[in-house]
């Protein structure tokens, strides 16, 4: 006889789910089969210690250790003729196994080549700033240690590039909420009137669809204004809505339309 | 010395007098509305259209200003994120009195698409507002429509009374 499961709660729960899914794979190749990686491998393996190298669309994606990452890149600059860091970041595996995986996308011109290195590094390491070899790295390593916290040592300027310099919290995190934690939810009424004003200014109103009609502090409804904070009945009268005030404006004109001269031929 | 034949503290001298200046102030105000270019996205551009030549908003006496000293209206055109939070108080603080806000399109007044961590829900968060226009972006049109009905809305008020202050607290 089967075991008794309880069937409570059964709707809120997904129909159906994959026990077998696995998650699309982007295919790799050897890197064998593209004869100029193959020489930049070998080159860079030679010097360097390589744990893991494969082609992916085209791009070869070279895994080696953290403390390399100078030497390689500088190495990769003036030897390989990857003359270009196109972007760099890292990417968020702390859910997997407390790692970081830090990438950087070469790009040689004069090869036609895009490499991309990669490393991982535990939470809470620091990684080498290559700064000093691409200009670019400076943005990008800082917009890095805004976002995911991660150190780059060696950096001139190691602050927060997009987020306040008060900021707490690392966004680009996956533990962190899109609509941000309590900090950042209270961040601009802390900041300006103090954290005593919470109580008066109220939460943040997250739903932008919400519609009351008997709210007049936040909403009016077309046609039946009211002043701020009137109770709402339903009654209310139709207001026409006009731009001037009846009886006109101080000096100036009324627009008459019964005395104007309407210009329609436009071959006048 | 000659004596004055109207005495103007008695016989209704005086409040004639008032309501007619009260008139004059707020014609003038309703009708040099300058104001503050505060364009910080993509409504900056319908704004800086109402402010050229095709919508015009010269002929309503609108004249964009970069200072906060010499404005009167301030229109957010825009997402306000919430690093840019603190200097928006601290133009409205700058803006002499009376000052009148304008908020432009549906990130100043609720936030709009960005319901994130970034974006302040709503520039009335941080500074009273007057005017609410909705869109996304609004149109030209519609940003004059609401200078039209600010307009309207200083006339409707005494001049010569001190204003009370708006305030969020």
């Amino acid at each position: 006889m089967r075991a008794y499961t309880p069937k409570d709660n059964v709707q809120a729960k997904s129909y159906y789910t994959d026990r077998y899914y696995v998650s699309p794979q982007v295919p790799k190749q050897d890197v064998d089969s593209d004869e100029v990686f193959t020489a930049d491998l070998a080159a860079i393996s030679a010097k360097f210690k390589v744990n893991e190298a494969y082609i992916q669309v085209g791009q070869m994606v070279v895994y080696i250790n953290a403390n390399d990452i100078y030497g390689v890149l500088e190495f990769m600059r003036d030897e390989l003729e990857y003359t270009q860091l196109s972007e760099m970041s890292a990417i968020d595996f702390l859910a997997k196994d407390n790692t970081f995986e830090i990438f950087y996308q070469m790009l040689s011109m004069n090869k036609r080549k895009r490499i991309r290195i990669k490393y991982s590094i535990e939470n809470g390491q620091a990684v080498d700033s290559v700064e000093k070899l691409f200009r670019c790295a400076d943005w990008s390593e800082r917009e890095m240690f805004d976002m995911f916290g991660i150190e780059a040592n060696g950096h001139p300027f190691m602050k927060r590039i997009l987020m306040p310099y008060d900021w707490q919290g690392n966004p680009l995190l996956k533990t962190y909420p899109l609509e941000g934690d309590e900090f950042a939810a209270w961040y601009e009424v802390d900041k300006i009137y103090g954290k005593e004003a919470r109580d008066t200014i109220g939460p943040e109103i997250r739903d932008t669809a919400r519609v009351d009609r008997y709210d007049s502090e936040r909403f009016s409804r077309l046609g039946f204004e009211v002043p701020k904070g009137t109770e709402i009945t339903g009654n209310e009268e139709r207001n026409v809505e006009s731009y001037q005030e009846d009886g006109g404006v101080f000096l100036i004109k009324k627009f008459d339309r019964d005395s104007s001269t309407i210009v329609d031929d436009p071959q006048r | 010395m000659a004596q004055h034949k109207v005495d103007y503290t008695k016989s209704g001298g005086l409040p004639v007098a008032l309501t007619s200046i009260d008139k004059l102030a707020n014609w003038g105000r309703s009708n040099s509305l300058w104001a503050m270019t505060y364009g910080l996205a993509c409504c900056g551009i319908e704004m800086m259209a109402a402010g050229a030549s095709r919508f015009d908003f010269d002929r309503f006496g609108t004249i964009f200003r970069a200072s906060p000293r010499q404005s009167d209206v301030m229109i957010v055109a825009g997402t306000l994120t919430k690093k840019h939070a603190e200097f928006i108080k601290r133009l409205y603080d700058q803006m002499t009195e009376p000052r009148w806000v304008i908020s432009m399109g549906s990130c100043a007044n609720t936030g709009g698409m960005f319901n994130t961590y970034a974006t302040v829900q709503g520039v009335d968060r941080i500074i009273p507002v007057d005017l609410y226009l909705p869109g996304c972006a609004p149109r030209p049109e519609t940003l004059q429509y609401g200078v039209m009905l600010l307009q309207k809305k200083i006339r409707a008020n005494t001049a010569n009374k001190s204003q009370k202050p708006k305030r969020l607290m």
